[in-house]
């Protein structure tokens, strides 16, 4: 049985996004296929379900104007893919991959399904490249290395777009060979309002870097089964960027909330059990098959790092949301809406954030030998800060000994001098701000320094004095 | 051979029909590609007038449609043991991982094992009787040195299958042979022959016989203070590790795999991250196992689903990885599982549920998560073989709770079944204090069963000492809360103390560097050195006080940094300079 084109006149239900038609065709299961009802309007979809009669069609796109009778179902004969070539850089998508920037289409010379194939993980390299990203808490607590995925986990109104772009825009390679080379970015908006993905073309274009960029643009406007797709065209495009063309790839993905509220929409459609607040029971493998595209592969020279975005609903941590992602992606950047209100900038909260891959890309060798102890001195120290600050709180700091003391003025000095910064900062000029500040701390806090290291440090402040 | 025809199809999970006779989880093989599906439910369907088998498949089902052809393979679902495990890495099913740049993605229906040669040696000769479970040769792996302690390595015998055993009518000369050739006839009772091969299949689900259990052993020695000092666990036991995101199981899992003192690791990566198993495969090779002066690689077998792989092969990786363990536990060794993570494990469970239309119970699991939990669980033992030996399966299981909520169903019925709780606390791990197994909600009910071995080792108030840190850590929470209201300048001098006392052994005792080469692992003696030394400060700091010394006297003396730091500075080697050491402590608290 060959596969015909197309079939009309087979529908007997369209129900929300689910179409079922009579299975006159040989079509094998998660196959793309264009549903057209009477207005010629082709819409995506793919086959959910298959039995001996009947083929369950999920449609991707709005279903609106569509009949039983009038509507053709046209078949791929493949799962959903994207043609991809050279020139993608510089364009600007819809969720789906259609060029909306009104130039010529993209020349394809390879086509890739955009679910992905699994990356094997023997065959994937180990990610220690450190990236500078120009934020201190971030370069000297939290590195970013190249391969990871690390998301920023925010909240409405808190300056997140800001930050990425700022990290895109900033990040580099140290001593390596190819540092001079830019990332390649894609960008990919998730059901976003339109004043972020104009804001993220602006800057971009502002910054020339526009030419090095691929926009993927899934409005809150759009639908919101088309919104499942967004990340995955996006990933797609930089798979095609990382592995095929061989560039250092970041994507950039807003907001993964929009995308998870579509999953949940999607799985209420189609009757399915719900779990945690509503949201399907496998949200996490779902999450997983994007998250962990990121990755580089051994003698391959391209590499993928993703940032992706997510506001907490009511900046809950715990929230399904923010909680899937963390046990899937290799640590997080969390930002704090009361350093916010402080006026601080950039307001990562740093003892939620974490970066697993941070301790395969620091220390002699990649960045500094004595970068590994700062930063493990800095957060206990903050820590025992923020905890004093708690008790401080309570019975007023005259209950506090002079240490606890010592602590408080260390925490609000942290914050104001090492959290917040003007303008982007070498990782040997965030190192200087962090000694100086451990300079004030008595010998018995910090215990996760060696007495060389303090030596050191003492010596410089010397020095400078 | 039964065969079946597909007519329904969603997801991972299909529908067949068959004339044929299958069996309830039985092993299939879906398609052209030959995809790996198992039944798991048999319903007659009258209108045909044969069967209909629901069966969940582990890989990808993308392009099946009906139609398509099912054969069934006569066999639950079963991994091949052989040589050829330790030291490489697979996947959910067993199917090795390992390949070129061809294999950069993998792509369902790959079923290729290579062959590769392994030596043989036979251990008996014609004539002999051999039991099921007994070794009738031996694999060596790599070239063995003459003068080599190990003439023969790790798990490298080759076994009569348990069910299996008779008269060895005729067995292979020494050479090379690969895994599946027969090297060995046996003719059992009722003169009925077959022949043995250096591996042999085995049912995952089903535990494999051993000829008796016994109780818990000698520790699982970790190397970590926290674990091997206030919570141990027992060779054969079991200990789950749960966490929130971010809390620090996954390294404390690998820390555990790199220095405890078993055998064979089974590290499991259970729906978690890829970059986390490059990152295994790109460090274990580099370490040296501290026992036998190997590469730590040797004595590990990877099982790696991770989270993006499909998620039935998820639910079947974790008895994939257990059934490994019993066979290497079969030849006479010590092993332990790293299973990261059972939640994960659990989610699988749920959402084939799910698919399978079973009636949801607490937190959308199916009501039998907890019979499932214990049959995992259960595979933990401390056994004598068929053979005769002693070997042992240790289980330590991470969970990743929802919300750090560990009310929630796999945390709670897996501490039915654990006898070790290793509770994570996000307030310590964000205070970058690892490993932040958290004191207070911790426990083991090991530790007086292993008491008596700590007695006989160096230590005879192990017991005590043990006791004593839990007491101070339990009293330092209930003073922080009253600091809370009062403030610490307000409270009596000897509630400073115990904070102060309690804070050092927090700071000098608990925290272990995973990544500083003298703090990543501590031998049984170091741990006994320091422990003593802090028990000692304990009473000297108490008589200095009734001295006349103050709190703050007592927190400015530049020993506290020597003991603060002690984990790192003085090596398993250099223990003679806790001597020092522990004069100086003397000498700077009996000052008048």
């Amino acid at each position: 049985m060959r596969t015909p084109l197309s079939l009309t006149d087979a529908v007997t239900r369209v129900d929300g996004p689910l179409l079922f038609a009579h299975r006159r065709v040989d079509v094998g299961l998660n196959e793309a296929v264009e549903v057209s009802g009477p207005d010629g309007q082709p819409r995506l979809g793919r086959i959910a379900a298959l039995d001996q009669d009947f083929m369950t069609v999920e449609i991707l796109e709005s279903g609106t104007g569509l009949g039983l009778r009038g509507t053709r179902i046209r078949f791929l004969g493949e799962p959903i893919s994207f043609s991809l070539g050279p020139g993608i850089l510089g364009r600007v998508f819809d969720g789906v991959g259609r060029v909306t920037d009104g130039g010529p289409p993209i020349p394809a010379c390879s086509r890739m399904a955009v679910d992905g194939a699994i990356l094997n993980p023997m065959r994937r390299k180990k990610p220690a490249d450190f990236i500078e990203t120009g934020i201190s808490s971030i370069d000297l607590l939290n590195s970013l290395v190249r391969g990871q995925k690390l998301p920023i986990f925010s909240g409405g109104g808190l300056p997140h777009n800001r930050l990425a772009i700022e990290i895109a825009l900033h990040a580099r390679l140290l001593n390596s060979a190819d540092s001079a080379t830019p990332f390649a970015i894609v960008f990919a908006g998730i059901g976003v309002p339109f004043e972020t993905a104009e804001f993220f073309r602006r800057t971009l274009e502002e910054s020339g870097a526009l030419g090095r960029t691929a926009l993927f643009l899934n409005l809150a406007s759009d639908s919101s089964t088309q919104r499942l797709l967004a990340p995955r065209f996006a990933l797609t495009a930089a798979e095609y960027l990382a592995f095929v063309e061989g560039r250092h790839v970041l994507v950039i993905m807003t907001d993964f909330t929009n995308y998870c509220e579509a999953l949940r929409e999607v799985s209420a459609s189609h009757g399915e059990i719900p779990g945690r607040k509503g949201y399907p029971g496998y949200m996490y493998s779902d999450l997983a098959t994007l998250y962990e595209r990121a990755g580089s592969l051994q003698d391959k020279p391209g590499t993928l790092t993703q940032l992706p975005i997510l506001t907490m609903p009511s900046d809950d941590i715990s929230h399904p949301i923010p909680d899937l992602t963390g046990y899937i992606t290799e640590g997080q950047i969390t930002l704090n809406r009361s350093l916010d209100r402080e006026g601080i900038y950039p307001p990562v909260g740093l003892l939620p954030s974490l970066s697993r891959l941070m301790k395969d890309g620091i220390g002699a060798g990649f960045t500094h030998a004595d970068h590994p102890a700062l930063a493990n001195q800095l957060y206990a120290s903050y820590a025992r800060a923020t905890q004093v600050r708690l008790l401080a709180n309570v019975v007023g700091s005259d209950g506090l000994t002079p240490e606890d003391r010592c602590m408080l003025r260390f925490g609000q000095q942290f914050e104001t001098q090492f959290i917040h910064q003007e303008r982007p900062r070498s990782l040997e000029e965030s190192m200087a701000v962090g000694w100086a500040l451990l300079r004030q701390l008595p010998l018995t806090e910090l215990s996760r320094l060696s007495d060389a290291q303090i030596a050191a440090y003492r010596v410089a402040d010397a020095e400078s004095a | 051979m039964s065969e079946a025809t597909i007519r329904w199809i969603s997801g991972p999970v299909l529908r067949a029909i068959s004339h044929d006779d299958f069996y309830m989880h039985e092993a299939v093989l879906v398609g052209e590609r030959g995809l790996q599906g198992e039944v798991v439910r048999l319903q007659a369907d009258p209108p045909s007038g044969g069967q209909e088998l629901t069966v969940q498949v582990f890989e990808e089902t993308t392009g099946l449609r009906p139609g398509d052809r099912l054969r069934g393979e006569g066999h639950a679902l079963s991994v091949r043991l052989g040589p050829g495990l330790l030291g490489h890495i697979f996947d959910g099913l067993l199917r090795p991982l390992a390949g070129g740049a061809e294999r950069d993605f993998l792509t369902p229906g790959q079923s290729t094992r290579d062959k590769p040669l392994h030596p043989f040696q036979p251990l008996v000769a014609q004539g002999r009787i051999l039991k099921g479970g007994e070794p009738f040769g031996a694999a060596q792996e790599r070239s063995v040195t003459a003068d080599g302690p190990d003439a023969v390595r790790v798990g490298q015998y080759c076994l009569v299958p348990p069910a299996w055993c008779g008269e060895v009518v005729w067995i292979a000369p020494a050479g090379h042979y690969d895994e599946t050739t027969p090297l060995c006839i046996l003719r059992d009772g009722t003169g009925q022959e077959r022949s043995v091969a250096m591996s042999h299949t085995w049912p995952v689900r089903v535990p494999r016989p051993v000829a008796e259990r016994l109780a818990s052993g000698p520790p699982l020695l970790t190397g970590q203070r926290i674990l091997d000092c206030l919570f141990p666990v027992a060779r054969g036991g079991k200990a789950t590790v749960p966490g929130g995101f971010g809390t620090g199981k996954t390294v404390l899992l690998e820390t555990i795999a790199k220095w405890c003192n078993a055998d064979v690791i089974v590290y499991l990566g259970c729906g978690e991250r890829g970059n986390e198993m490059a990152g295994v495969l790109d460090e274990f090779p580099h370490l040296e196992d501290p026992r036998s002066g190997r590469p730590l690689m040797e004595r590990m077998v990877i099982i790696a689903n991770t989270s993006n792989m499909p998620v039935a092969a998820r639910e079947a990786s974790i008895y994939t990885g257990v059934t490994v363990a019993e066979y290497f536990r079969d030849q006479g060794l010590h092993v332990a599982v790293m299973a990261d993570s059972t939640s994960r494990w659990a989610e699988a469970l749920r959402e084939v549920s799910g698919r399978l239309g079973e009636l949801p119970g607490e937190g959308g699991y199916p009501a039998y998560l907890s019979t499932r939990l214990a049959d995992f669980y259960e595979r933990a033992a401390r056994v004598q073989t068929l053979a005769g030996k002693g070997g042992s399966v240790t289980i330590i299981g991470a969970v990743s709770p929802p919300s750090s909520d560990f009310s929630e169903p796999v945390t709670t019925h897996t501490k039915r079944y654990v006898r070790n709780f290793w509770a994570l606390d996000r307030k310590r791990a964000h205070a970058r204090f690892y490993p932040a197994v958290d004191p207070l909600t911790s426990y083991s009910e090991d530790a007086d069963l292993l008491a008596s071995w700590w007695h006989a080792r160096g230590n005879p108030n192990w017991g005590k000492q043990r006791r004593r840190f839990l007491t101070i850590l339990e009293e330092q929470a209930r003073l922080e809360r009253m600091a809370m209201i009062l403030g610490k300048e307000a409270m009596p001098p000897r509630q400073q103390l115990t904070l102060l006392v309690a804070g050092l052994l927090n700071e000098a005792f608990l925290r272990q560097s995973a990544f500083a080469s003298k703090d990543r692992s501590a031998s049984p003696q170091k741990q006994n050195r320091m422990m003593g030394l802090l028990d000692r400060f304990m009473e000297l700091a108490e008589q200095a006080m009734a001295n006349g010394m103050t709190v703050e006297q007592i927190q400015g003396l530049p020993i506290l940094r020597r003991l603060q730091r002690m984990g790192e500075e003085i090596g398993d080697d250099e223990l003679a300079l806790f001597t020092p050491l522990e004069e100086s402590m003397e000498k700077a608290l009996s000052l008048p």
